[in-house]
């Protein structure tokens, strides 16, 4: 019986030591913290995904709060959760936020393997970042995609997959969040996050090379060559052109797909649209967008 | 032009340097050390030696393929081979068949393919193998035949080691009992009980020149960990002549097989020389302690384990020396 | 036998071309004369299309301190200036010059007559300088650094030696062997100038014990040169890098970036920049045509050619031989640290040292087996790094481990991907993340 007791006295004792040495290094190493910051975390995704730019979630709910109490939350933008995530943030703050189109992540560049001759054989890391300082990948153009899948390697939510057959990144738009991850490691800027447009529907222009028309035409068939007929053709100025590379800003875009036909090289794309109906049938679609462009200009 | 060139980035060349040239190269060492055992142990030996090679290759295979679905299996690289013959060097010769298997699996299937296979083994999964047989099957490891039965295997006739003997004597405390022990010349060939790689100090003395001079691994390891030892057993005899005298303890047990062949094993040994060499002081130190004080009569395996689970801390402390950092400060 | 004392490796030497004297390459029909051939701004053409130019006649000038003019190396007219695809893979602007007989500056002394210190004593170190800009010369070694800056040693350093490197440590290349054998007494007259223009009195030259012929023929000649020492260096890769150099010679190391050679008092010249100064200041002539090396082992006739800057690629092959029908890679500069050409038009530059033709096996790269962390790119890092750290590292862009470990100190020279066993690419990634890293401290530092 003897053993028994010292035992429980010999338990209860370090128990009851290290109960009190825990308590008081609780206590003394507290660390204070805006509870806030657990609030405003608890309704962001958790995603961890930093295309805030912060360190996950957390690192942006602190932000947030230091933010707030510099008295406004502009250009905080939970790029995952969007427009209904940060009005929650802003209502435990106390505060309003503007409103922002939902976006998404757009390939800028058609220099499929059929489009686009592959002129040297690559040997290395797969990686687009080391291609780079090896010369202009594969193929003579020096600004599209290199196929090497870093976007692919950044993408926290698997959206981008590179398609073996063009040897180009696709997105899965369902699973893109806009984070902005493939933008930034991007290191020719071929991905653009755009607005997602009416219905998902949109228009890029499928290429980034800024060579001269010849130059361009000759080291990629699907290759924008400044020629600047789509932008005559566009009747919203939703097109520019520099350096030989057109451009449609979405804001001004009315999806007319005007550009798209008058495109010489194919490197106007429209997205998500239905499949087009025979010549004559397409007229009402084009025609149809257009008294909402007569409302704009009144 | 027809064919495309190739672009990459520069170097351009490449040394004939290769895992394979490593790996083979660390089993030509210890081919000296081989036909030691097979002279001294025969049959037994070559019955371990192919059980336990040939089990590890297998499991390497298998693992690989049927369990991780690797589509390259890389059983070719050598370093199977090279686990189970460290295994085997360090098994008695009258192992049953059934624990050698056994020991293989544990070596390569905990020990080096849990981890995801080459390179990426914290322990050195030859001694993981031989460690779980010794606590698992501590009477069968630790009987050693009386070398010389060149025909027996099972059968063979048992005696007590050098290193059980020593342990008599300082658990005794009776230094005459040391008198029992080999002559060094005896300890040098091998003409005494134990593992059967462990035996011949000498064999594995030539397979350690033979891989220095082929710059298949560097001298820090090696020395420090033997440097360790004599020092302080060294220190030990002298101020007790109970302690066996350094130049026994350097030849007996698996101190030299681990301070040339297990101790030296790439993937779980540090990165610098400076690191190694404190690697191989604490693996030295470790042995000591073990083999002094500890319940077991060898250490040489716990203190190689012990200093494998320390290798990254090294690795991060342990840099090497910039070029043009002391003109900096 | 002195050498540098961290890491190195000894890569085969192949020096196929040691026995074969520098020969003229022919001209080119059409030169084109890139104005990216240095590091810095690049130069800015002061000629129009449809110029008459001659040798030797400037075609544009430098644009700001870092950076040099660029002189015609054929006589002819200027047919375009347009974008070349140059060594680079990238397309960067040159001047097309259509070629019409060849005919030379008046102002260049064509005469192979050796022209001493001791001839013109009116040279000041400024003028020595000067007459460097303005003949466009920069470092011919590879790095083609404008050769007149490390000649100005910033404000609060002294220079004490002069290097002269003939270590020439990548294999295959001759062209600097060659050229110590057949220029000996000018280069030694270039260090003087070297060191008058940076006013020291001691001058060196560290040359690799595999080319005894040029340390024996240096040693003899050296002797009317009582302030230049010749030193013998053991046979060690990468013995030509800078700070290596300097290191085997001297014993001392520049300390990490920022921190350049003339911290520990040594200015370093490439012995075929030394040359180049040599005929600049002796000879008025600019830096319009240099030695490169033309090799590879399939290759019928490896070469040492004297080529005018702008002379295509492709021409060279011929004059060697022709394009061997195994070819699988071209490589501007020496296996080590020379970069894969895009195709073979690529233009000779002031920094083309050399063009090495890899046959389709050798250009192909081992597979990638797992590192099996036998620490050996640790110790033939010269720079005292860990490669297999660095190259993990950037591969999972932890950039921060990665700058933490001194990245930017690397000096690519491959040391460690070429010992490596398990053939990993170690620099491709370390490359990556070093540009990567380099490219964080700048926009940190902008903030």
């Amino acid at each position: 019986m003897n053993v028994i007791w010292i035992a429980v006295i010999i338990l209860g004792v370090v128990g009851l030591v290290s109960a009190v040495v825990l308590y008081a290094a609780s206590k003394k190493f507290a660390v204070v913290e805006d509870e806030r910051i657990g609030k405003v975390a608890e309704v962001l995704p958790q995603a961890n995904c930093g295309g805030c730019g912060y360190p996950g979630c957390s690192g942006f709910a602190a932000a947030c709060v230091k933010a707030a109490n510099a008295g406004s939350l502009e250009g905080m933008l939970c790029p995952v959760g969007g427009q209904p995530v940060m009005e929650k943030v802003a209502g435990i703050l106390g505060l309003s936020v503007g409103a922002s189109a939902p976006k998404v992540a757009v390939v800028r560049c058609n220099g499929t393997c059929a489009n686009r001759p592959r002129v040297v054989e690559y040997v290395g890391v797969k990686s687009c970042r080391v291609q780079l300082l090896a010369g202009t990948g594969e193929t003579a153009c020096a600004f599209g995609c290199l196929g090497g899948g870093d976007c692919v390697a950044a993408c926290q939510f698997g959206a981008l997959s590179i398609n073996p057959e063009t040897g180009l990144p696709e997105v899965d738009e369902d699973l893109c969040t806009a984070c902005g991850a493939c933008v930034k490691t991007c290191p020719r800027k071929v991905i653009e996050l755009r607005p997602k447009g009416p219905k998902n529907r949109r228009m890029v222009v499928k290429c980034v090379n800024r060579d001269k028309g010849a130059v361009a035409n000759k080291v990629c068939k699907a290759s924008c060559i400044g020629c600047g007929k789509c932008v005559k053709a566009c009747p919203f100025e939703a097109i520019t052109l520099n350096n030989n590379l057109a451009y449609i800003d979405p804001e001004k875009c009315r999806l007319c797909r005007k550009c798209e036909e008058a495109c010489p090289k194919g490197a106007i794309h429209a997205i998500n649209f239905p499949p087009r109906k025979p010549k004559e049938s397409a007229q009402p679609v084009a025609a149809g967008e257009t008294p909402a462009a007569e409302k704009q200009g009144a | 032009m027809a064919k495309k060139l190739i672009v990459s980035l520069s170097p351009h060349v490449h040394t004939r340097d290769s895992v394979q040239r490593n790996m083979y190269g660390v089993c030509i060492a210890l081919i000296p050390a081989l036909l030691t055992s097979l002279y001294f142990f025969g049959i037994g030996a070559a019955v371990v030696l192919l059980t336990s090679v040939a089990s590890c290759v297998f499991f390497e295979w298998a693992i690989a393929k049927f369990i991780l679905k690797r589509e390259e299996v890389t059983v070719t690289d050598g370093s199977a081979v090279l686990t189970g013959l460290l295994l085997g060097f360090n098994l008695p010769s009258n192992l049953p068949v059934w624990i050698i298997i056994i020991g293989a699996l544990v070596a390569i299937g905990v020990g080096k393919m849990t981890f995801g296979g080459l390179g990426c083994n914290p322990f050195n999964p030859a001694l993981v193998g031989r460690v779980f047989l010794l606590v698992s099957f501590p009477v069968q490891m630790t009987t050693w035949p009386v070398p010389g039965q060149i025909g027996s295997y099972l059968d063979a006739e048992t005696a007590a080691t050098p290193l059980a003997v020593m342990k008599t004597a300082i658990k005794s405390g009776d230094a005459s009992v040391l008198d029992q022990l080999p002559s060094s010349i005896d300890l040098l060939v091998g003409q005494t009980g134990g593992c059967l790689g462990e035996v011949s100090a000498l064999a594995l003395l030539i397979g350690l020149a033979y891989m220095l001079a082929r710059h298949i691994i560097t001298w820090h390891i090696p020395v420090s960990i033997l440097a360790t030892v004599f020092v302080l057993s060294g220190a030990l005899h002298w101020a007790d002549p109970v302690y066996a005298s350094p130049v026994t303890v350097l030849l007996t047990g698996g101190m030299m097989l681990g301070a040339c062949f297990m101790a030296t094993d790439y993937v779980t040994s540090p990165m610098t020389a400076k690191g190694q060499v404190i690697y191989g002081i604490s693996i030295g130190f470790l042995t000591v302690v073990i083999r002094t004080f500890g319940a077991y009569p060898e250490g040489m395996s716990f203190a190689i384990l012990i200093m494998n689970a320390f290798t990254p801390l090294i690795n991060t402390y342990c840099k090497p020396k910039r070029f043009g950092e002391v003109l900096k400060k | 036998m002195k050498t540098f004392k961290i890491g190195g490796v000894h890569p085969s030497e192949s020096k196929l071309s040691a026995k074969s004297p520098i020969r003229r390459a022919g001209l080119p029909k059409q030169a084109v004369i890139s104005l990216y051939q240095h590091i810095g701004a690049p130069a800015k053409p002061v000629v129009a299309k449809g110029d008459e130019v001659k040798v030797g006649m400037l075609i544009a000038e430098a644009d700001g301190f870092v950076s040099v003019p660029i002189h015609s190396s054929v006589s002819g007219k200027v047919n375009k200036i347009d974008a070349v695809v140059d060594a680079s893979g990238y397309r960067r602007p040159a001047i097309f010059v259509d070629v019409e007989g060849d005919e030379w500056e008046s102002s260049i002394d064509q005469s192979e007559d050796l022209v001493t210190l001791a001839d013109h004593p009116e040279l000041t170190p400024e003028t020595i300088i000067g007459k460097v800009k303005a003949a466009g010369i920069v470092g011919m070694g590879g790095a083609t650094f404008p050769c007149h800056v490390k000649l100005s040693p910033p404000k609060g350093t002294k220079a004490e030696c002069v290097i002269i490197n003939a270590v020439e440590c990548e294999p295959y290349l001759t062209a600097d062997h060659r050229l110590m054998l057949e220029k000996p007494d000018e280069i030694l007259v270039g260090t003087e100038l070297v060191m008058k223009a940076v006013g020291v009195e001691k001058g060196y030259i560290g040359i690799e014990n595999n080319k005894p012929d040029a340390i024996s023929l240096l040693a003899e000649r050296v002797k009317q040169h009582p302030h230049i020492e010749i030193v013998p260096l053991q046979v060690k890769y990468p013995q030509g890098g800078e700070k290596q150099l300097i290191a085997a010679v001297t014993g001392r190391e520049v300390p990490a970036p920022p921190a350049l050679p003339i911290h520990v008092g040594a200015v370093v010249q490439n012995v075929g920049t030394t040359f180049a100064i040599y005929e600049a200041v002796m000879k008025n002539k600019p830096l319009f045509e240099r030695v490169i090396t033309v090799t590879g082992k399939d290759l019928r006739q490896p070469s040492n050619l004297l080529a005018r800057i702008g002379t295509p690629m492709s021409q060279l092959i011929e004059e060697c031989g022709g394009l061997p029908g195994d070819t699988g890679k071209v490589i501007g500069g020496g296996p080590m640290m020379g970069k894969a050409l895009m195709h073979l038009d690529v233009p000779v530059c002031k920094g083309s040292s050399g063009l090495l033709l890899l046959g389709e096996r050798e250009a192909r790269r081992k597979a990638p087996q797992p590192c099996i962390r036998c620490a050996k790119c640790v110790s033939a890092c010269p720079m005292g790094l860990e490669p297999y750290l660095l190259a993990t590292a950037s591969s999972l862009r932890k950039w921060d481990v990665a700058e933490e470990n001194g990245i930017t100190s690397c000096i690519e020279c491959g040391s460690c991907q070429f010992t490596c066993p398990s053939a990993r690419p170690i620099l491709d990634n370390v490359r990556m993340g070093k540009a990567t890293v380099m490219a964080l401290i700048r926009a940190r530092n902008a903030k």
